[in-house]
């Protein structure tokens, strides 16, 4: 396996999160500078040595420019690359080259959103509609991301024969994780049964095969590692990291059932010299119960078609064989539009040993799992409370 | 969450009006690349495999199969939305009609066929007899 002298260059110093489920009235703006106050502080930074920042905005193009503006940053380096809800994950590959170059030193990477508060109005999902034009999907009315991830579900059923069974289980788990988690917005107690007989939106998906849509903001400092170890207790290192993106719309998807999670987890293993099975806790994006079945599939964890049969009997459950999605995922905790943020935040969380309840014994080394658009953009990234 | 039903921007690409104003016409025709050989959709104006600006406007077989599908549940009735890879190469985003929403299956034979609706030409498929 060939590993690189960039193998845990940088790590991760304070995380902060902020207006988790409802912001109660405030900006999203104002919850991203919550959470990036709190990050840069448990850093033992302060804001003036932050000198990178990286965010995106599903609505803003100016987005970097107006944090950066907000928090009183004149950055060395920034970067809003729109991978999608992949994004803060890619943005550790993008910050590790900043910093490994000499750019810059400090990288502040944040997001937040506030839909379940101020939901869109009809004017900005027009808007947004219209500066990304799909002229050869859109007459046909998919209720979308919805009915793209339901595509792909349909397909992997008709291939390798998941069964709706397997997907609800996806849901069930991520339920009994959140009910460890203070921070987790939906714990009532849920069944395979609940999951299958919701209101079905796109067939095979049920209201509950599907994310919520929740306020929450996340934030990370990342930084050189040797800086990262006089600076914070307890680092946690990228060992290795990758993104990819094959297309965009879900009618341009070569194999409904293989993603670029294909190319993105090789990266990542590649660099931190590592394979699936050294592995302790798994954090991957479930905007929809079928993706955490493909990305086990497609980051090696197990083979092309088992991923279902793999997440069966409780094994992605508290107390199961194989912790998964330990915060309750976006099914469960948090899904301010794009996620990939808080995979981090939760893996470091494991990592450090602070998640209380939840806590994954002797956890190490951690995968976190990001995914942009319609299957559109993943990265992976692997992470290691030990160099 | 949805954009269902947000009209898409006003200004449409050179490859767009070539293939909506085909389809107006009742003519289903896609781009075909005279350098590889290959048909690609949706329509650009270089061959997304070998890169060439040589491409050439035909008319598909309109045949294809269904590669997966979805029924989309509204208060205001069900409809398909299915990916069809069609026999000469191209996979397009459609909808099967003229049968029961839940009676698409993924490996169906379908034919093409252009429709008149309120918001203008659109190309649907219909069920058809296997070929061997």
């Amino acid at each position: 396996m060939t590993t690189n002298t960039s193998r845990g260059s940088i790590a991760i110093l304070g995380t902060g999160l902020a207006g988790m489920g409802h912001a109660g009235g405030a900006t999203e703006q104002e919850i991203i500078a919550r959470a990036s106050c709190l990050a840069i502080e448990r850093s033992g930074l302060r804001k003036s040595d932050i000198d990178g920042i990286i965010t995106s905005s599903l609505t803003s193009p100016w987005w970097v420019m107006r944090m950066a503006e907000y928090l009183g940053i004149r950055p060395r380096f920034s970067d809003s690359t729109m991978f999608g809800g992949s994004a803060f994950i890619a943005d550790l590959k993008i910050a590790q080259m900043a910093i490994d170059a000499g750019v810059c030193e400090n990288v502040l990477i944040c997001y937040g959103a506030t839909p379940r508060s101020v939901p869109s109005s009809s004017r900005i999902n027009q808007m947004r509609a219209e500066l990304d034009p799909q002229p050869y999907e859109h007459p046909y009315k998919a209720f979308n991301p919805v009915s793209s991830y339901a595509l792909a579900a349909a397909r992997h059923m008709y291939e390798y024969g998941t069964t709706r069974q397997q997907l609800a289980e996806v849901a069930v788990a991520a339920r009994q994780w959140a009910q460890l988690n203070p921070d987790a917005f939906s714990k009532k107690p849920l069944s395979v049964d609940d999951v299958i007989n919701a209101k079905m939106i796109s067939d095979p998906f049920t209201t509950l095969d599907c994310c919520l849509v929740t306020d929450g903001a996340g934030a990370i400092v990342v930084s050189s590692s040797q800086r990262a170890q006089a600076l914070h207790a307890k680092p946690i290192y990228v060992l290795g990291s990758g993104f990819a993106h094959w297309h965009r719309q879900i009618s341009c998807m070569e194999d409904l059932t293989v993603t670029p999670a294909v190319e993105s987890g090789r990266k990542a293993f590649a660099q931190a010299g590592l394979t699936p099975s050294d592995i302790d806790v798994v954090e991957l994006y479930d905007a929809f119960t079928i993706n955490p079945i493909l990305f086990l599939e497609d980051l090696g964890f197990c083979k092309k078609g088992e991923g279902g049969a793999f997440i069966e009997g409780g094994r992605i459950a508290p107390g199961g064989a194989f912790p998964m999605n330990t915060n309750g995922g976006g099914l469960s905790c948090v899904h301010p539009g794009m996620y990939s943020i808080f995979l981090i935040i939760e893996a470091v969380t494991q990592l450090r040993g602070e998640a209380m309840a939840r806590q994954v014994a002797g956890a190490q080394t951690a995968l976190v799992h990001g995914n942009g658009g319609v299957l559109s953009s993943e990265a992976t990234a692997i992470l290691s409370s030990e160099l | 969450m949805s954009n269902i039903g947000t009209p898409q921007a006003a200004t449409a690409s050179a490859c767009d009006q070539r293939y909506f104003g085909a389809l107006a016409e009742r003519r289903f025709e896609i781009p075909r690349c005279l350098s590889c050989g290959r048909w690609h959709f949706y329509p650009r104006l270089c061959c997304p495999y070998c890169g060439s600006q040589d491409l050439q406007w035909l008319a598909p077989s309109g045949r294809g199969r269904v590669y997966s599908v979805t029924i989309v549940r509204r208060a205001d009735g069900d409809y398909t939305v299915v990916l069809v890879d069609l026999d000469e190469g191209p996979r397009l985003m459609s909808r099967v009609v003229d049968m029961p929403v839940e009676q698409v299956r993924i490996g169906q034979a379908v034919r093409a066929r252009i429709d008149a609706t309120a918001e203008g030409p659109l190309l649907v498929f219909t069920a058809s007899e296997e070929q061997a």
